[in-house]
């Protein structure tokens, strides 16, 4: 009991109840179950970007550019596919992009040595800028045999990318808590020295960390695009703050070493339905932004306390 | 010898931002033999004093290693709130309007700097989440209403328009002149003060500069607080320079200028060096690039690639500049 107690994924899951309670209070379409299901597919996205977010955090990191890439990324598939190339070949090209995307920070912080938040704020630029350069203020329509990966439902009006993203939590929750890179990503956080030292490749954990992150960024753009049916550079914009708040309200340190999966997933629901719930109320973007932007400085505000009070016990 | 290094190396990217100030200037002069008329001369001109005054205070912050990317909302709020002022009191007087605007730029700056320096929460991710509740705060503050150029007083707007030295139809406007008051300021409380002293051994070494007695909360706020000061007169200036103030736009992504130009003029991320006049150097090298842009006839879309590229290199450069110094420091 008391170690259930001492999990950090209880302040999401109990934030997560509370919401429910505020949103129901708020509108009576708040608490309808295939309402909120199918709105679960706008946040699907989100927490692609956030899962990966996690190890990048827990390696004691962080990755601004995962919306730039999300761009990118949906950007030059959509270009792809409309250009002819077949669906396959299309979701691959984006795939690998993603990849090389994230392999690219990677190297620019394990190899030449530069902080991952200077380096992410300029490929965040750098990576919508392409695909700015590439479209400009164009939008590029996808074939229509690609679109409405949303729409499908599993029996029990289940969204497929809601079984999607949860498939993938589980995965990565099972490499993360269960293997031996998980062990390393954790170690190499807690403290990067004494895991150099201790012989553990840190380099490679690193680029792997933000490769993942890039492969996660490129899923969630075919998502988007097949939501969205077009692919604009302004795709995604600003996604980078929800999926960041998601992972420390998760319970996840800055600093790196702590996390969870089950805690950045409770999380990820948690500002989906604050989202969802502003949503229902009407309540602008610009406001839902300085939400969300103070949520985070919160999360990391009650994360050090509660660091600090477990020290002095 | 390693003070030698270190002067070495920031003469040497001093000289190499001048360099590619004259390559980007010949290149634009090549494609376009009217690039330096004083028509576009004055578009340059009228660029730099926003980023001046920002990067200055931009560069405090990361010399200390920090990271300050809540500037452009802090603009919208200070350019919100002033401009509000003036529409509804149009008799102010608009220094006090200035001073109004630093004072709640210094006021948001200090909210960053009290969460960093004392509740020791990482500087980017402090600013990242103030960049989206202040640019929310803009919105609120006007409940979404633009402040349209009929409300800004003439005096201001001539603060633009105007100079207290202009020669064959180039102007030093007043935007200059308060930019260059800004930069004065800043260098010489950086070189000869105290305060300016421990923000360069914070930035070194913050283990060191603590066990040394520098009061290194104290000084973190402090730099915050200068920096969101200068962000908030930035955002009286952008009224002035542009004749109105839209909450969604004023300011907006001016954070990624402003961190290139301080990264381009020489300030190592990894704190503890860049100077005054590098950071001057690359906000002339931005401000030009920009004006080339347009010139060029290179579409807008570029924009946010080229400062985003800009930050990259200065970053690599820097990153093997000081490796190849370490070596020759050990060979020594």
């Amino acid at each position: 009991m008391r170690k259930l107690l001492g999990r950090t994924e209880l302040v999401p899951a109990g934030l997560l109840v509370l919401a429910f309670i505020a949103g129901a209070m708020q509108s009576k379409y708040f608490l309808d179950v295939r309402y909120l299901l199918d709105s679960s597919t706008l946040y699907v996205e989100t927490g692609l970007l956030a899962i990966g977010m996690t190890f990048v955090i827990i390696s004691g990191n962080i990755d601004l550019s995962v919306a730039s890439m999300t761009a990118l990324v949906a950007c030059v598939s959509a270009k792809l596919m409309a250009s002819g190339w077949s669906m396959p070949a299309g979701c691959a090209a984006g795939l690998g992009l993603g990849l090389v995307l994230g392999g690219f920070n990677g190297i620019m912080v394990a190899k030449v040595k530069l902080p991952s938040f200077v380096v992410t704020l300029a490929t965040m630029a750098v990576y919508r800028g392409i695909a700015q350069v590439l479209l400009g203020a164009e939008s590029v329509k996808l074939p229509t045999s690609f679109i409405g990966l949303d729409m499908q439902h599993l029996p029990g009006h289940i969204p497929v990318p809601l079984v999607v993203l949860l498939t993938v939590a589980l995965i990565l929750a099972i490499v993360l808590h269960r293997s031996l890179f998980g062990r390393w990503v954790i170690a190499l956080g807690t403290n990067e020295e004494a895991s150099y030292y201790a012989g553990l490749p840190t380099s490679t954990v690193k680029i792997s960390v933000f490769c993942l992150s890039g492969l996660l960024a490129a899923v969630a753009a075919l998502m988007m695009n097949s939501r969205l049916g077009v692919a604009r550079f302004d795709d995604a914009r600003g996604l980078e703050l929800d999926a960041i708040t998601a992972v420390v309200l998760g319970g996840a340190s800055i600093f790196g070493g702590k996390g969870t999966m089950l805690g950045t997933v409770l999380a990820l629901f948690l500002v989906a339905v604050i989202r969802i719930g502003m949503g229902v109320a009407n309540v602008k973007a610009e406001y839902q932004l300085a939400v969300i932007g103070t949520l985070l400085v919160i999360a990391i505000l009650a994360g050090n306390l509660s660091s600090k009070m477990t020290a002095k016990r | 010898m390693q003070s030698d290094a270190i002067k070495k190396l920031i003469a040497l990217r001093e000289v190499g931002t001048g360099l590619l100030l004259i390559g980007v200037v010949l290149a634009a002069l090549a494609k376009n033999p009217h690039f330096l008329d004083p028509k576009n001369l004055n578009s340059i001109l009228l660029w730099i004093p926003l980023l001046v005054v920002v990067g200055m205070g931009q560069m405090l912050v990361i010399l200390t290693r920090g990271i300050d990317v809540s500037v452009g909302s802090t603009m919208g709020v200070a350019g919100i709130v002033v401009g509000m002022l003036f529409r509804d009191h149009p008799g102010l007087n608009i220094f006090l309007g200035a001073g109004i605007g630093i004072a709640i730029g210094c006021l948001l700056g200090a909210i960053n700097g009290g969460l960093i320096a004392w509740a020791k929460v990482p500087p980017i991710i402090a600013t990242l989440g103030t960049l989206s509740a202040y640019r929310g705060l803009a919105f609120i503050v006007c409940k979404g209403e633009q402040i349209d150029s009929n409300n800004i007083p003439e005096s201001l707007t001539d603060w633009t328009l105007k100079g207290p030295i202009s020669i064959s139809g180039i102007t030093f406007s007043w935007l200059m002149v308060w930019a260059s008051v800004v930069a004065i300021i800043v260098a010489y409380f950086l070189k000869s003060s105290r305060t300016g002293r421990d923000i360069y051994a914070l930035g070194s070494h913050p283990e060191a500069a603590r066990l040394r007695g520098i009061p290194v909360p104290k000084v973190t706020f402090l730099v915050y607080s200068v920096c969101g000061a200068l962000a908030g007169l930035a955002g009286v200036l952008y009224a002035s320079r542009y004749g109105f103030v839209n909450p969604g736009t004023a300011g907006q992504g001016f954070e990624l200028t402003v961190i290139a130009a301080v990264v381009i003029g020489g300030t190592n991320v990894l704190g503890g060096s860049g100077t005054v006049l590098g950071v001057l150097l690359g906000c002339v090298l931005l401000g030009t690039i920009n004006v080339a842009l347009a010139v060029l006839g290179i579409d807008a879309a570029w924009q946010m690639l080229v400062y985003g590229l800009v930050i990259l290199i200065a970053l690599t450069v820097d990153s093997y500049l000081q490796r190849f110094l370490r070596k020759m420091d050990v060979r020594n």
